[in-house]
């Protein structure tokens, strides 16, 4: 049997995947291991088969994904610390034709810019939320985030996060759900292919709800930090499954503006 | 046609907004500007031109939708009053150096801190100098009147977009409080999104197949870059400086003495020419009416045939330091202020004329 020649093989009929055009050809900033780049993936894969390269405006938050309209093709703003929703809500009610997302990390969101997230939401605003919790500040090196977990060490949590000194962590996914101005709550995760085809296609539902103009959609992805966590890629994935999905169980949290009973 | 009306300061501006052709307002209410949401909400403009009016949850968020607003090339105003400019100053910081055009009033009232809901000029020195982080500039406008409070609008809206910087309109509570006949422009049509696409080609309308992304931001972590992008800004400033000065003289041509004053200040001069001009001093009033640029030039010409220059402010004395770096040392200033939120009448600033320049 003779093997096949590497030009034998790069044929468009053997092709089963490619990357998305929508991805610029530019080398990430995320370290190796780290669900960013999986998740900026995604939401251009959606942007692509939606066919809404025109009509989407993304806006990036502070942190690790402050670099976010470097990689992505399509018309970006860079946000303050937490204002992103906020930047969001003028470009929607300005737009209302555009499908508007903002991208944000734990710190982003849940911390310096609880008052914009919940207000957005509170409000019904009518753009998409992608919230990448990974329990930890990435950018700075490390630090304890609003999601971190209790007893979880961090460079401002050495010894384990104290929940009586330093506060518990806060499931604002949750909280936000609570609210009569979302539509669609769900927390996913990007980590095996399983959870990667769960978390594009809840995606997809959170652009597809904006033309119903109903209210957020809100879509975490709880993610690894291995260099915050000092693990390895590998391992962070297996701490993330034993110790953050116990305590941010993924699936959706309310769906079509209904909250989902968990019996 | 223009439209005589009887108006609070901090109505007509709102109104001329409207006018103008503004995209959208996003503020918060605070004393004593708190007229400029109310008087939009109750008109409405939303279902006659289309503007977007919304209550923000805090003048953080109010100057985050400003920011987002103006990155997508749409006419954007915000107010405040001190406490919540403050506030704002982030995000205006943002918008200097992301280059991002803005409206923001502030109807300055008493501090530091919530200090008090009266008059007050304190916030000369955080809307020349900075206020927020960085090298960076406004350019300030300081109506004197609430015909200027209305002019304001369109010339700030023109200014913002000229140099794709923010611009703030620096009045107190008086300005903004007082009711006075003022002519207001004809209604402007608001700019289409085609048309926004094509005067705004910086603007985040949508990565069409025509052309490459946009990324609005502040980023740059190459410091050579970012040095280069501070050089654009601070080319951007002078330029203003060349083309931007705005005053007004009033009697000046024969003046031995001068008050140099701005908004409410200037008004109250006015009358405290008079009554000196009535006891045989001769003084004149410069009141410029950008206070970045500021008009050392004109301050300059003027003192070769001067006596001496008192500065009148509802301050401790901040402009009192952009006079004295225009004269250089050559004649001499005093300062007059008052503080605290409260207004000085006509005849204290004679005296203090003639103690602290003419028997001084």
């Amino acid at each position: 049997m003779s093997s096949l020649s590497i030009n034998e093989i790069i044929k468009p009929e053997n092709l089963v995947y490619s990357k998305t055009s929508l991805m610029l050809d530019r080398p990430l900033s995320y370290c190796p291991g780290c669900g960013h780049g999986t998740a900026h993936r995604l939401i251009m894969e959606v942007v692509e088969e939606m066919g809404i390269q025109a009509d989407t405006l993304g806006v990036a938050p502070v942190g690790c994904s402050v670099l976010a309209y470097e990689f992505l093709d399509i018309d970006m703003q860079q946000a303050a610390h937490g204002r992103a929703p906020a930047i969001a809500t003028a470009l929607k009610r300005l737009m209302p034709e555009k499908f508007v997302f903002t991208y944000q990390g734990d710190g982003d969101l849940a911390a310096i810019g609880t008052a914009e997230t919940i207000h957005a939401c509170n409000r019904a605003e009518n753009f998409t939320i992608i919230f990448i919790n990974n329990g930890i500040y990435g950018m700075t090196g490390g630090q304890m985030a609003p999601t971190t977990l209790p007893g979880m060490r961090s460079s401002t949590s050495p010894y384990g996060r104290d929940t009586v000194i330093m506060g518990n962590p806060l499931k604002i996914t949750e909280l936000v759900a609570q609210l009569p101005g979302t539509y669609f709550v769900t927390r996913q995760a990007v980590h095996t292919p399983v959870n990667v085809r769960k978390t594009k296609k809840a995606i997809m539902k959170a652009f597809e709800s904006q033309k119903l103009q109903r209210g957020i959609s809100f879509v975490e992805i709880v993610s690894n930090c291995n260099s915050g966590w000092k693990m390895t890629p590998l391992k962070a994935n297996k701490w993330m499954e034993e110790n953050m999905f116990p305590f941010y169980p993924l699936g959706d949290i309310k769906v079509d503006g209904q909250l989902i009973v968990k019996s | 046609m223009k439209e005589l009306k009887l108006m609070k300061g901090n109505e007509a501006i709102a109104e001329a907004a409207i006018r103008a052709g503004a995209d959208a307002y996003f503020g918060y209410p605070i004393t004593p500007q708190s007229e400029v949401l109310e008087y939009l909400m109750s008109e409405k403009p939303y279902e006659k031109t289309g503007m977007v009016v919304l209550q923000a949850e805090s003048e953080v968020a109010a100057i985050n939708m400003c920011y987002g607003g103006a990155a997508a090339g749409r006419k954007v105003m915000t107010s405040s009053s001190s406490p919540g400019i403050s506030l704002k100053m982030e995000g205006i910081s943002y918008m200097a150096g992301a280059e991002l055009p803005c409206l923001i009033l502030n109807v300055n009232r008493g501090g530091p801190g919530l200090g008090t809901i009266q008059p007050s000029q304190a916030d000369y020195f955080q809307a020349t100098k900075g206020g927020g982080h960085g090298d960076y500039r406004m350019l300030v406008l300081a109506p004197s009147s609430v015909q200027e409070m209305a002019d304001f609008a369109s010339l700030g809206f023109e200014l913002a977009f000229k140099y794709r910087n923010p611009v703030m309109v620096l009045a107190d509570g008086i300005i903004g409080q007082m009711m006075e006949k003022v002519w207001l422009e004809e209604q402007k049509t608001r700019l289409t999104h085609d048309e926004i696409v094509k005067q705004c080609p910086w603007a985040t309308t949508g990565r069409t197949p025509d052309r490459k992304r946009i990324a609005v931001t502040s980023l740059e972590l190459d410091s050579g870059k970012q040095e280069l992008h501070n050089h654009k800004l601070q080319a951007k400033y002078k330029q203003m400086e060349e083309e931007e000065i705005r005053y007004e003289e009033i009697q000046c041509e024969d003046a031995d003495y001068l008050f140099v004053a701005f908004g409410s200040s200037a008004r109250i001069c006015q009358k405290a020419v008079d009554i000196a001009r009535q006891k045989g001093i001769k003084v004149g009033l410069l009141r410029p009416i950008t206070l970045f640029p500021f008009p050392s030039k004109q301050i300059a010409r003027l003192a070769p045939h001067l006596k001496g220059i008192l500065v009148v402010e509802m301050n401790a004395g901040q402009m009192i330091e952009d006079v004295k770096l225009s004269v250089c040392g050559k004649i001499k200033v005093e300062h007059y202020g008052r503080m605290g939120g409260i207004i000085p009448v006509p005849d204290e600033i004679v005296e203090n004329l003639k103690t602290k320049i003419i028997g001084g």
